[in-house]
């Protein structure tokens, strides 16, 4: 099943679902945005500013998730040495890093009207800044220790650290007394969002994730030629 | 696909996630007072190790009814609905700052009844709904 996946196999469909997504991005940007910034309501307190929501919330989950796959793969490539997933988080961590920047610098755009300051050092905030630094560490380490196995290595020990991070961050709002306000989305119990804001906010998330998605697509390909030009005979 | 190399990694993974997990977790219970943000209420009064006049942060709701506006002083109660705080604060409050609402003062105590707040910070909850949804919640109530 893994010969499927592997980047010959792989590298011919990646050009095509790239073109899908291109083609259906452009009229579903226009739609959520039509939804986000007109047709959705204003908040019963905090006014216009919860527009702010739908880039944060969307780009804080893909940074969280981005970890967690590129956490799991690089773990799985220290224990199997699956031979080719380096190329996959490769191509993912910097869509993670910039995103979590995203989600920062949104966060301080968004608390600064409703809470009265851009930044606090409670435990939610401090956790996704910690993010970014694992983000720039595990970059890093790819990027400038040259010997294949001792950076792969590396990244396994940043990720996890990294995991136990992601999963602080979910559960610090819980755990701790914050500024940050609680989870408004839960998988089990009630979600604390009117559906009137809640469907802009899904389709804004549908957004990035395909937005996401392209880059992947498109870093991925990059990378297969960057590893074929080198003439390795692994591919 | 389990030889006795991937086993070694396994190993050698799992005892290193296992030192991870216990390191942090004892780290997080070393800084546990450092890492809360703010006091209730009843964490002021049942805290036996509070020091006066010393910043700190306290939070919870702003009493209903208790804000009193002088004309540079703005006094409120802080209430977790179990104990109380009176604060005294001189400046601008924040937009969300309202009776009913979440509400983080930062300054110093004191006592433990009386906080002198340098800074306000507003505390949002999880909830967002349209306004006219609100007037509806409320005429049922």
């Amino acid at each position: 099943m893994l010969k499927i996946l592997s980047p010959s196999h792989v590298f011919g469909l990646l050009k095509k679902s790239g073109k899908v997504i291109q083609i259906i991005i452009l009229p579903l940007i226009f739609i959520s945005l039509v939804f986000a910034l007109i047709i959705s309501p204003q908040d019963y307190i905090q006014g216009d500013s919860v527009r702010i929501m739908y880039v944060h919330v969307p780009s804080a989950w893909i940074a969280l998730g981005c970890f967690s796959l590129i956490g799991l793969l690089s773990v799985s490539n220290f224990l199997f040495k699956l031979k080719n997933s380096f190329l996959i988080y490769k191509s993912l961590a910097p869509i993670g890093l910039v995103f979590s920047f995203v989600a920062i610098a949104t966060g301080a755009i968004w608390g600064k009207p409703t809470w009265g300051t851009w930044w606090a050092w409670d435990a939610r905030l401090t956790s996704m800044l910690i993010l970014t630094l694992f983000y720039l560490l595990f970059i890093s380490s790819y990027k400038f220790i040259r010997n294949q196995e001792v950076s792969s290595r590396v990244c396994a020990g940043i990720s996890v650290l990294g995991l136990i991070n992601v999963f602080l961050i979910k559960y610090s709002v819980e755990w701790w007394s914050t500024l940050h306000q609680p989870a408004s989305i839960k998988l089990n119990g009630t979600t604390t969002i009117h559906p009137s804001m809640l469907l802009p906010l899904y389709l804004m998330l549908l957004v990035f994730f395909l937005y996401c998605a392209l880059i992947f697509l498109m870093k991925y390909r990059t990378e297969i030629i960057r590893m074929k030009k080198k003439g390795i005979k692994r591919l | 696909m389990l030889n006795k190399k991937v086993k070694n990694r396994i190993v050698v993974f799992f005892g290193l996630a296992f030192l991870f997990i216990i390191v942090t977790v004892s780290s997080i219970l070393a800084l546990k007072d450092n890492i809360l943000y703010f006091l209730s209420p009843t964490e002021v009064r049942e805290s036996s190790n509070i020091v006066f006049n010393k910043k700190m942060r306290i939070g919870g709701m702003v009493k209903k009814g208790s804000i009193y506006n002088d004309r540079n002083e703005i006094k409120f109660i802080i209430t977790d609905l179990k104990n109380e705080i009176m604060v005294s604060y001189k400046g601008t409050v924040p937009n969300l700052f309202s009776e009913g609402k979440g509400v983080i003062a930062e300054g110093s105590l004191k006592d433990k009844k009386f906080f002198v707040a340098k800074r306000i910070l507003a505390k949002h909850d999880e909830n967002y709904m349209p306004p006219d949804l609100k007037n509806v919640i409320k005429d049922v109530k």
